[in-house]
């Protein structure tokens, strides 16, 4: 277990959040993407702090802050959805062409 | 030992990332992506960052719940009992995706990383209270205040506009005549399973007019400004 090797498997789940925030059509499958790519953003900083700061607490925060952006992401991200589709009954991204009517 | 743990924490873990965008069934796309996250959330604590570990798959395993709840809410086709595409952009997604990850990985490669690993024996889980609760109590209570903001932004947000908008959700008001129609919002027929979206805005703006009685528009609220 290498620094290297966390940080090649972090990039590998970044990809794939952003593959699926790009390609997927509904608010939720998006928001999922978005997800995997805190998750792989979480594992490289928790490998940053246990392969190059010789266990100095500080290094955590940064862990601790993307745990704080995941929940704030995934709570205004449905509080979002849940806005648009009432105002709109939409679900997939088409269906948001333009941002007003 | 460790080694043959990460390696399969982290193939799991990619593994069951790439199953979130490929099953057919919201719910089992939730749960794979939970699976990715208690994966990472184990090599967390492989290397020894017990609190973030337990945390994420804590958090993970709650958050996914709530997930899972919306997709059956808001998804055409939770169950996936007939296969579904619901991508758009597909080779340039992939394409933007496959170039991340190569440009992180020739990043990292390309890296000189430093190597200043953990000390063996060392206190994690105690040194990091110590911090949060110390040094850097600002940050930690700093994310505790954005949660705050967040719990109050989302309520703002997913609540109706309020006692002069929209609030009479789900109450169905008297008539205006007796015996009459009920007065007030109509109810959206028309359903909406994607790909109407210009057309049923529209429709909704039209909801406030009390289309089938002539007395007067009495009710409080729909003020001009919130119609659009």
């Amino acid at each position: 277990m290498t620094l290297t090797a966390i940080l090649v498997v972090a990039a590998a789940l970044f990809g794939i959040g952003l593959f699926g925030a790009l390609s997927q059509k509904s608010f939720v499958m998006l928001m999922m993407g978005l997800e995997l790519m805190l998750n792989g953003t979480l594992l490289a900083a928790v490998g940053f702090w246990a392969f190059t700061l010789e266990g100095a607490p500080k290094g955590q925060l940064l862990a601790i802050l993307v745990m704080a952006v995941m929940a704030v992401e995934l709570a205004i991200g449905f509080a979002l959805v849940v806005a648009v589709y009432r105002k709109r009954q939409a679900d997939v991204v088409e269906s948001l062409g333009t941002l007003k009517q | 030992m460790t080694d043959i743990a990460f390696y399969a924490l982290s193939a799991l873990a990619i593994w069951s990332g790439w199953r979130v965008f490929r099953v057919d069934s919201m719910i089992r796309a939730t749960f794979a992506l939970m699976v990715s996250f208690i994966c990472v959330g184990g090599i967390a604590l492989l290397m020894s960052a017990d609190y973030i570990g337990i945390a994420t798959v804590f958090m993970m395993a709650v958050e996914m719940m709530v997930m899972g709840l919306f997709m059956v809410m808001f998804m055409m086709n939770p169950a996936g009992l007939n296969p579904m595409q619901m991508v758009h952009q597909h080779r340039f997604s992939i394409g933007a995706g496959i170039a991340a990850f190569i440009g992180l990985t020739v990043a990292v490669l390309a890296t000189n990383l430093p190597n200043n690993p953990l000390p063996a024996g060392r206190d994690t889980l105690h040194d990091l209270g110590v911090e949060l609760l110390g040094g850097s109590m600002l940050i930690f209570e700093t994310a505790g205040v954005t949660l705050l903001a967040t719990m109050v932004g989302a309520v703002v947000l997913s609540s109706r506009p309020g006692r002069f908008g929209d609030s009479d959700a789900g109450a169905v008001p008297p008539g205006l005549q007796p015996g009459g129609q009920p007065a007030g919002r109509k109810v959206e027929k028309s359903g909406g399973h994607g790909g109407h979206g210009g057309d049923s805005s529209y429709d909704m703006n039209m909801k406030g007019a009390p289309k089938s009685d002539d007395a007067p528009h009495k009710r409080h609220g729909k003020m001009p400004e919130e119609e659009s």
